[in-house]
């Protein structure tokens, strides 16, 4: 059987492979940056802030992905500002890693017991002090394997870029097909490619998860509830 | 007329051998009390009655079924024998009423407004035929306990078995569990009881079988309760008072 | 920059078209997605090798690679085997395929938290395997999982905007029409994210009725399992 890709069109695949991972960290750095700043908004004694904040978190996890991209590629220009496809991935994925993950990581701050904050304050520390020396490094322990299960999720979502034009993985395979015109096969391998991305860092995610399952609650991470 | 059976049955647990070689029979309308200590093997011989656990060798026969034969019909053997556990297990989501009448309706196909008359008159045997529209949760675990012992009557099975039926239940309720139980011996079922009331296990049992590291280390009539022949049996009797 | 919201809210009946659409995928697709992942969740525990592993590869495949890239390779895969059904119809099936291994994880979850003694119990009865399912675990499985199976449908439906990929006349594909018409695009995108929301919180609201229609015992004691 002929083989309809050739070596360049595996070399294309491959430099959108890099693409998508180039856009995965600047999503998860990005994202992780502001959501740790929302998952402090979220807890934040000052209610205004806290209700803000909770209101833009239940609007962008309200919100399409594919919708925020295109607010963002189509919609700033439309304010004036001018933008590049992977600006408009970047700050798209970024908007919606720092909700989900501002979510993940609230939920790792409220886990840790109620005594533990009690114990940091009969010590005289300041809420800073406590936050950053007591509550956090635990937290940060109970959030790493739903935060690794959520960057799968970050993964997959960078191949919505090609919607925008952005040359990653998924855009690659929609060139090469329109020169070609082999979908099914592309595009399997495409998914192939994807498969060898994220199996590992799910399998990651579950592994640490069983580690830490003493302190686990009822459902595994896998169980809950994901988009894509 | 023996109607249940075991021949050396062995069982372990991965490297643990919980049962080393057990051989007893009961006889129809025998109540039998099995009596030892924790981690003697008891439940674990009582389960195995029902197939609950599998045996590594022996054979037991349960109202000519053989229960180690891989392709035994397993629910055939479990119209002729009920089983009670310490935990009750009563699904919480379905009614009382609804409990008892799963068995009958999905397994022997009985119609719905039978199953409800067979369902009210068991519970009537129980004691608690107004409960049949509540739930579970609304059920003290004495009353749970009587409806767990009405759903397995339901099924009208030849045997029934009871798994430490009262462990679980405060002092005050345990009593009124054990007068159904006497009152079920009384109409002639055979019975296997795993039990740690051995008062009542005086009171109505016909043969009392006495279990040690997997064994069982004496049986007989309820006089080996009052006049132990081995010094285990002594010594576990002593405890218990 | 004058933002100018009438130029679009004068397309509502475009948009209503859109957003029905959107709601009929949300609702064959959470219908059709549960089945699935039910099956699903009963074959990863059963005791036959060839149905966990089957099942195991379909999760991990769906899992672990982009919706958009499954739905081309179900639309361009049907049609190479010879059939042309509508967008609505690949973007159900595409849709069903993806959330049933979500819902698989799921209910394989809330199976899971059945108690032992429940399955005793019932087998004990002499209850075959599917009567176990049916009448004793199924309804305590979800009604432990049912924030979990609410979110993931919520979730399904806002997925749905990728079929708009494959020519879909779902709501995201009627705001790309429309922002091209009007060349308001941040407005137009600014509603239909609204319009998602509120499809959203309606889908909550029939899912909290639902429960209260599925769960009796809930209704009339108000515990939990």
């Amino acid at each position: 059987m002929n083989f309809p890709l050739n070596l360049a069109h595996l070399q294309f695949l491959l430099e959108g492979t890099v693409w998508t991972v180039v856009l995965s960290l600047m999503a998860f750095c990005g994202g992780g940056f502001v959501g740790f700043l929302i998952a402090l908004g979220r807890i934040t004694p000052i209610r205004p802030i806290r209700f803000l904040v909770t209101c833009w978190v239940q609007l962008v996890q309200g919100t399409p992905l594919l919708i925020i991209m295109f607010m963002v590629y189509f919609g700033l220009p439309g304010l004036g500002f001018s933008i590049s496809p992977l600006l408009a991935a970047g700050v798209s994925l970024t908007i919606y890693a720092s909700a989900y993950l501002g979510e993940i990581w609230r939920g790792c701050i409220q886990s840790v017991p109620r005594s533990q904050w009690e114990a940091a304050e009969c010590l005289a520390l300041s809420r800073t002090q406590r936050m950053f020396k007591v509550i956090l490094p635990q937290a940060v322990k109970l959030a790493t394997p739903p935060t690794v299960g959520f960057s799968v999720q970050i993964i997959k979502n960078t191949s919505l870029a090609s919607v925008v034009g952005f040359v990653e993985l998924t855009r690659a395979g929609q060139l090469i097909n329109n020169s070609i015109f082999e979908p099914f096969i592309i595009y399997l391998i495409v998914a192939a490619i994807y498969f060898c991305l994220c199996f590992p860092v799910s399998a990651l995610s579950r592994r640490l998860e069983r580690g830490a399952s003493e302190k686990k609650t009822r459902q595994p991470a896998s169980a809950l509830p994901q988009i894509n | 007329m023996s109607i249940i059976t075991l021949s050396n049955v062995q069982k372990s647990f991965g490297q643990n051998q919980v049962l080393k070689d057990v051989s007893f029979s009961v006889n129809k309308g025998q109540v039998v009390a099995l009596i030892g200590a924790s981690g003697s093997g008891k439940s674990t011989a009582l389960r195995c009655i029902d197939r609950l656990e599998t045996i590594n060798s022996g054979s037991i026969q349960v109202c000519g079924h053989h229960v180690e034969d891989p392709h035994i019909d397993l629910r055939k053997l479990r119209q002729d024998v009920g089983i009670v556990f310490q935990s009750y297990n009563l699904f919480p989501h379905l009614t009382i009423e609804q409990n008892i009448t799963l068995g009958p309706v999905s397994v022997k196909k009985m119609a719905r407004k039978d199953a409800r008359h067979l369902a009210l008159s068991v519970l009537e045997q129980v004691g608690l035929a107004d409960k049949a529209d509540s739930y579970p949760e609304q059920l003290s675990g004495g009353q749970q306990q009587r409806v767990a012992i009405a759903r397995s009557l339901a099924m009208k099975p030849k045997v029934m078995l009871f798994d430490e039926v009262t462990s679980a239940l405060d002092p005050k309720l345990t009593g009124e569990v054990l007068r159904v139980i006497e009152r079920l011996a009384g109409s002639g079922m055979t019975m296997v009881m795993v039990t740690h009331e051995m008062n009542f296990a005086r009171r109505i049992a016909d043969k009392v079988i006495f279990m040690h590291h997997g064994k069982v280390h004496e049986s007989g009539t309820v006089d080996i309760l009052k006049n132990p022949a081995t010094e285990e049996l002594q010594e576990f009797i002593s405890n218990d008072l | 920059m004058i933002l100018d919201f009438s130029a679009i809210l004068s397309q509502w009946r475009l948009l209503l078209n859109g957003a029905e659409l959107t709601a009929q995928l949300a609702i064959v697709t959470t219908v059709t997605g549960f089945l699935i992942g039910t099956l699903c969740a009963v074959a990863r525990r059963s005791q036959s090798v060839i149905c966990v592993r089957v099942a195991a590869i379909y999760v991990e495949s769906i899992r672990n690679t982009p919706f958009l890239v499954q739905i081309f390779l179900v639309y361009f895969g049907l049609s190479s085997l010879g059939f042309s059904f509508s967008a609505f119809t690949v973007s159900v099936i595409a849709l069903t395929i993806n959330v049933g291994a979500y819902t698989a994880e799921i209910m394989r979850a809330g199976f899971d938290s059945v108690h032992k003694g429940q399955w005793e119990a019932a087998e004990t009865l002499g209850l075959t395997k599917w009567q176990q399912y049916w009448h004793v675990a199924l309804r305590p499985a979800i009604e432990r999982v049912y924030p979990s199976l609410t979110s993931q449908f919520i979730l399904l439906m806002l997925a749905s905007s990728v079929t708009s990929q494959i020519s879909t006349e779902e709501l995201t594909a009627t705001a790309n029409f429309i922002q091209s018409e009007t060349y308001r695009p941040f407005e137009t995108f600014f509603i239909v994210a609204g319009i998602y929301i509120a499809l959203s919180l309606m889908m909550r609201l029939i899912f909290w009725l639902f429960g209260l229609a599925i769960f009796p015992r809930r209704r009339r004691l108000g515990t939990t399992i």
